[in-house]
């Protein structure tokens, strides 16, 4: 019985020892502060950009696009098209799983892209356009065009606002109108609904079914290989308490940093700070109501608005701004600066006389929380110099987004403009471009209504190549500046503070999470 | 007494049903539409008519106050506009960070202000009770936000005593539940303690210069026995009704310090809710707001009864 004992007893101090020499099995947890909170997990339903991030970090998409801007093969392993360009085969990775283990099949893929082909402006295009989408066996897809459409590749690796991403057909199969609640997903984190708090936390795990490319991460594309075993989305309204929790190492990443806190970061050995996307600066102009009716006005205003002053008020950095004359992102492949005039005040001043102003109220929306409310308030004051008659109205975002929906004069609740900040993305080529649309009332608003720009944009969508698509988009861009359906205020980087010990962040022109070590 | 709590509750339905309807009210007049903020920047206008559809946006006020009012006669709070979670079900997650906040506060106060005011009223005229009054002024004038970032300062950042932000569920442990409420508890302390502190030296030097006081010392009992069993036992009463009436201002410091602080309690979801304008969870908030309220006011005059049996209900 002694015997018996001692040997449990010298059984048990081994296994101690053994678990006190193994190494802790922790989880390699990345702590980030997003700059806002998620809604809903149906990126489909919403152009909210929290619930496209959601959507990147649970599903992969068939195409996507890298840090050049090219379209590159996610999902797909190959695919080819006829000769006379109207039936498209994808064939799918081998491998590929859903969250749920259950092979990701080309019947899935075409019940995600009829959903979101239901939703998405340029989705609806393609649906447009296309005459049959089926799944021809388990892995191969095969889309038959009415006609030649150019923008196939650029639709599928559309990298915002609503991304084509693939789910299960089960849950593609919910009405576009209505909110899915399955976050089984494609790609490589898999959410953990049990711990999402809204307002607090979002908690996402490594999936370990999901299958990356071979590739190295390059943008949107390439290997998305998640090297921590957990992400979580902390909600912290407070930028200040966001800044504290950076410091003290609580938080790994915080996501746009305010440009007035980033000398507190730098002169931290231990933060960095980085780009972490893209915006184009957008001055919008109500077109139904007086004065900016009136393009003379508004031609006025684009000679007025001065981008390095405008900026400079958001940022006082030169790498995170960029003068860009152009309605398209200075980066873009369709970028161009075509009737593009600099800033000129005695210009607009001249302008505003041909155009008959006569001292016509002009509701200027400033919503303070933003990024551009201080290069609002600049504006402002530009216009005030030249005798413009400027009601400056400041809000929360909250009362300005519900606001600009009005179409009434401004004796009525109306306004007359507002700065807003849209991604590249979304300012990056002519017909998935929000503020570029000039097509009356179902244009952004402010609603703009050209029919030439509108030919213009139906035009590109038909061009064989490149060069014809960029000298479509030359033309547009031109007419922009005598239509002026808004004024690009100039180019401007938000930026990203984060642990300097954190390795392969990368810039994607929106925050993803895959590729980054501890 | 049962009766005079069954009036008083009673009472209270009037005044929930007051505050229900000022505060739809007072939403359905706030600029801003939740639908145009749930659809997004590039959403059409059909896409946004669409929401307000599904939310009941589009019905008439009335026919939304009916709606909601019969909901609210049989426990539903609705929807969260936002998050389509069900607003009960919202407090429920957020309760326990808020409840746990104002207590160790308010034990931090009561243990901070009750010696504190005692001893400026023992020591009235003298530099203690001038520093006491000192500390009370400055407590209660200063801005929460302010007494926070400067415990977070010297404390959190500086020594790394604390944490900066956030909070661990009781289901973690008690002291790292603890731990990550100490800092937020002392900043939403201050004002109230403060208060009460200063409530307590008056309360205090009123009843030690009655006769039955003098007439206590003349026995010859001991001074603190005078202190606590004669004149604070009878300072009591607004001592106990500044408490109550404390809790309001806690409810409000509540909203800033967890803001502050990063803690998913009552006060940020109330933030977050007015912000996004998702009407059902502000109303079903202000409700409960409301009732803990009443219902507070109502023990604190219950509570009258153990501090003077002269009272009866």
């Amino acid at each position: 019985m002694i015997r018996w004992t001692r040997r449990l007893a010298v059984a048990t101090a081994a296994m101690a020892l053994t678990m006190t020499a193994l190494p802790a099995m922790a989880q390699t947890v990345l702590k980030v502060r997003p700059f806002g909170d998620l809604r809903t997990i149906d990126p489909i339903t919403t152009s909210d950009y929290m619930v496209r991030n959601h959507g990147y970090m649970v599903y992969d998409t068939l195409f996507a696009q890298d840090s050049s801007g090219a379209i590159k093969p996610q999902m797909v392993e190959r695919h080819t098209v006829s000769a006379d360009g109207l039936t498209w085969t994808f064939v799918l990775r081998d491998g590929l799983k859903f969250h749920d283990n259950q092979p990701v099949t080309a019947a899935d893929v075409v019940a995600s892209l009829k959903r979101w082909g239901e939703r998405d402006g340029l989705g609806q295009q393609l649906m447009g356009q296309t005459a049959s989408l089926t799944a021809t066996d388990a892995k191969t897809v095969t889309l038959v065009l009415k006609e030649r459409w150019g923008l196939v590749l650029e639709a599928l690796g559309k990298p915002s606002s609503m991304v084509p991403f693939i789910m299960p057909a089960r849950i593609a199969a919910t009405p576009a109108t209505q909110n899915i609640t399955d976050p089984i997903g494609s790609g490589p984190f898999m959410m953990v609904r049990g711990e999402w708090s809204p307002g607090a936390k979002i908690v996402y795990q490594k999936a370990p079914m999901y299958v990356p490319r071979t590739e190295p991460a390059d943008g949107l594309a390439g290997g998305k290989r998640a090297n921590v075993d957990r992400v979580e989305w902390i909600i912290m309204p407070d930028a200040q308490t966001a800044l504290n929790a950076l410091q003290a190492g609580e938080i790994d990443i915080f996501e746009e940093l305010p440009p007035d806190m980033i000398a507190l970061v730098k002169s931290n050995p231990r933060i960095a700070v980085g780009r972490l996307s893209a915006l184009q600066g957008v001055m919008r102009m109500n077109q139904l109501q007086p004065p900016f009716n009136n393009p003379k006005l508004r031609q006025a205003i684009l000679r007025l608005v001065d981008q390095e002053q405008t900026l400079r008020a958001y940022v006082d950095d030169k790498s995170l701004y960029t003068n860009c004359p152009s309605f398209f992102m200075c980066d873009s492949p369709y970028f161009s600066n075509a009737g593009w005039r600099p800033a000129d005040v005695a210009a607009a001043r001249q302008l505003v006389r041909e155009s008959g102003y006569n001292g016509e109220t002009i509701v200027l929306l400033d919503a303070t929380e933003t990024a551009l409310s201080p290069a609002t308030l600049v504006v402002a004051q530009a216009m005030r110099d030249i005798g413009l008659n400027v009601d400056y109205q400041a809000m929360d975002w909250g009362t300005l987004s519900s606001r600009r929906t009005s179409k009434n004069p401004v004796a009525q609740g109306g306004w007359s403009a507002f700065l807003s900040g849209p991604a590249a993305p979304d300012m990056w080529e002519p017909v998935g471009h929000l503020a570029l649309r000039s097509n009356c009332d179902r244009a952004w608003f402010g609603w703009p209504c050209d029919e030439t720009i509108e030919k213009l944009r139906a035009a590109f969508t038909t061009a064989p190549d490149l060069a014809g698509r960029q000298a479509i988009a030359r033309q547009i861009q031109e007419r922009a500046v005598e239509t002026v359906p808004y004024i690009p205020v100039g180019q401007f980087w938000l930026v990203r503070g984060f642990q300097a010990s954190l390795k392969g962040l990368l810039v994607a022109g929106l925050p993803v999470y895959w590729n980054v070590s501890k | 007494m049962m009766l005079y709590v069954l009036r008083r509750l009673a009472a209270t339905v009037p005044v929930l049903l007051f505050v229900a309807l000022f505060v739809f009210f007072l939403l359905r007049l706030t600029p801003g539409d939740p639908a145009v903020l749930i659809a997004g920047d590039q959403a059409t206008e059909a896409q946004i008519e669409a929401i307000r559809q599904q939310l009941g946006l589009d019905k008439p006020f009335i026919e939304q106050l009916l709606a909601w009012s019969g909901r609210i006669l049989s426990g539903d709070l609705g929807r969260s506009v936002f998050s389509d979670m069900e607003v009960t079900r919202l407090i429920a997650m957020r309760v326990e960070p808020t409840v746990l906040l104002a207590l160790v506060a308010i034990v931090m106060a009561l243990v901070i202000a009750l010696p504190l005011g005692t001893l400026a009223a023992v020591k009235a005229g003298s530099r203690t009770d001038r520093a006491v009054m000192a500390f009370a002024m400055i407590g209660f004038s200063s801005p929460v936000f302010v007494i926070a970032f400067l415990l977070v300062y010297v404390f959190a950042l500086g020594l790394g005593w604390f944490p900066t932000q956030g909070y661990v569920p009781l289901a973690n442990g008690l002291w790292p539940c603890l731990n990550s409420l100490i800092l937020p508890s002392m900043a939403l302390a201050m004002l109230y303690a403060s208060l009460l502190a200063r409530i307590t030296r008056a309360s205090l030097l009123e009843v030690l210069s009655e006769d039955y006081v003098r007439t206590a010392r003349a026995k010859g009992l001991m001074p603190l026995r005078v202190l606590v069993r004669h004149a604070l036992q009878n300072a009591a009463i607004p001592i106990v009704t500044v408490v109550g009436v404390g809790i309001a201002a806690l409810l409000g410091g509540v909203v800033v310090t967890e803001t502050v602080f990063n803690i998913p309690g009552l006060g940020r979801l109330t933030t977050d809710a007015i912000l996004r304008r998702d009407y059902p969870v502000v109303q079903g908030l202000i409700l409960i707001f409301s009732g803990v309220y009443v219902l507070i006011n109502l023990l604190v005059d219950l509570s009258y009864v153990l501090f003077d049996p002269r009272i009866r209900y």
